[in-house]
């Protein structure tokens, strides 16, 4: 969550409830909606690392708030986050390892793991056939991510079925 | 309730090469009335096989193939004919639509066919080309259609006698996402209404559908069982974003 507080704070500088709602309003309900104990770690690390710096502001009747401000080395850890290629799709698949490994142990067969997994595979996808069919089409990140999962669901399936013609 | 399909230890060899080919061997199914029940397995592993032969378009080697609790393996062609225009829809791998008809007329013949009285003939030609974007299209010959606009008006027809049992070979190779949207709603519509389905397909998202996954590898069934259903959570809870 590091890289996604400082973008928000690069914008401006905001208090941890205030970086909560930014967070929900810009990914809808495509994202899981951050815990706000875990958004003040987080903020208290960056804090540590001097990414981030936090001014008192006084409040009339409640205690003093934190609000937090991005430092030059804040903006260049941002600058390195967003320039720095992503991590590419998954290449060590834990369900590979067992497929792989489990013949070995002879608790289950590699057709069985197939099996299940791609029914497990499918299961998924109707909770995402679901999701999709109660977002709002105007959600458009929510929208995309969904049809992002969808794909990458599809490529899984589809590579289970390499595994099946060529291992089982 | 007798099942809509059952098959008895069915059995395809192709001999019409040099070798022959075993297609399917030895499958026993049993698909309940209202099922939806989808088939996935290697590039061939016999799906194709099985669907024809249960839509009587393949002739059985060995085995028993029952519909409606009726034996159905030792029937005529003609009487296959009947049974296919009352209460089987069949959509094809590769469409299979009559080229020298619009895709109007391809799709209301069935439902003539099928005994329905000209107006509902016409009133399902319309509500299934309009369900899956194709009014505009109605007066087209075949020919003039993207491969995935054909896909659609086969799922149409198939669908224009209100089968019984639907019986579908990938009828979703050829759709980008938005075609595939309308398919898989009329889809669900379809299963719904109660209508049975027995679809092959690789698209994740049509399998996701279905009740039931029988899975095909080598002529054989190696898996048959339900696809869980789980309560709709949230796509945070549904997507790692890690
Ligand atoms: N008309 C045919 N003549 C001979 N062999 C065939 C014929 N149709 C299919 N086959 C063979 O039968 C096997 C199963 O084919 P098919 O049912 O089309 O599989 P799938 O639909 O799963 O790809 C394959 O080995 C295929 O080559
Ligand atoms: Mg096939």
């Amino acid at each position: 969550m590091r890289p996604h507080l400082l973008a928000l704070l690069a914008k401006e500088p905001a208090h941890g409830y205030e970086l909560k709602q930014a967070l929900e309003q810009t990914f809808g309900s495509a994202y899981p909606s951050p815990n706000i104990g875990q958004i003040y770690v987080t903020l208290g690390r960056l804090e540590k690392d001097g990414l981030v710096r936090a001014v008192d502001v006084e409040q009339s009747n409640r205690p003093n708030k934190k609000v937090y401000y991005l430092t030059a080395k804040g903006r260049e850890s941002l600058e390195a986050w967003v320039d720095e290629p992503t991590e590419g799709p998954r290449v060590r698949d834990e369900f590979f390892m067992k497929l792989v490994l489990a013949p070995l142990t002879g608790i289950a067969d590699r057709m069985a793991l197939i099996s299940r997994q791609r029914r497990h595979y499918l299961s998924l996808m109707s909770d995402l056939n679901d999701l999709l069919s109660s977002t709002a089409p105007t959600d458009r990140v929510a929208m995309l991510l969904i049809e992002g999962a969808m794909l990458h669901l599809q490529a899984d399936l589809d590579w289970l079925e390499r595994c099946q013609e060529d291992l089982a | 309730m007798s099942p809509v399909v059952k098959t008895v230890n069915l059995v395809k060899i192709y001999q019409d090469g040099a070798v022959p080919v075993p297609a399917v061997r030895g499958v026993d199914l049993q698909v309940e009335p209202g099922e939806f029940v989808a088939i996935m397995g290697p590039s061939g592993s016999g799906k194709s096989t099985l669907v024809h032969m249960l839509g009587g378009l393949d002739a059985r080697t060995s085995g028993e193939i029952w519909l409606d609790g009726k034996r159905v393996d030792t029937l005529s062609e003609s009487a296959w004919a009947l049974l296919r225009r009352k209460k089987i829809g069949f959509v094809f791998q590769f469409f299979n639509l009559v080229a020298n008809m619009t895709v109007g007329d391809n799709v209301e013949l069935p439902a003539l066919l099928a005994g329905a009285s000209p107006k509902v003939a016409r009133e399902r030609r319309e509500s299934l080309l309009a369900a899956l974007n194709l009014t505009d299209r109605a007066d087209a010959a075949p020919a003039q259609l993207s491969g995935g606009e054909q896909q659609r008006v086969a799922l149409a027809r198939a669908l224009a006698n209100e089968p019984s049992l639907l019986l579908a070979d990938e009828p979703t190779g050829n759709l980008d996402s938005r075609n595939t949207r309308d398919v898989l709603r009329l889809l669900s519509e379809v299963h719904k209404q109660g209508q049975t389905i027995v679809m092959v397909t690789h698209d994740a998202r049509v399998a996701s559908l279905a009740d039931r996954l029988v899975s095909l590898f080598d002529g054989e069934i190696v898996d048959d069982g339900r696809i869980a259903r789980r309560r709709t959570r949230t796509a945070g809870e549904v997507i790692d974003l890690r």
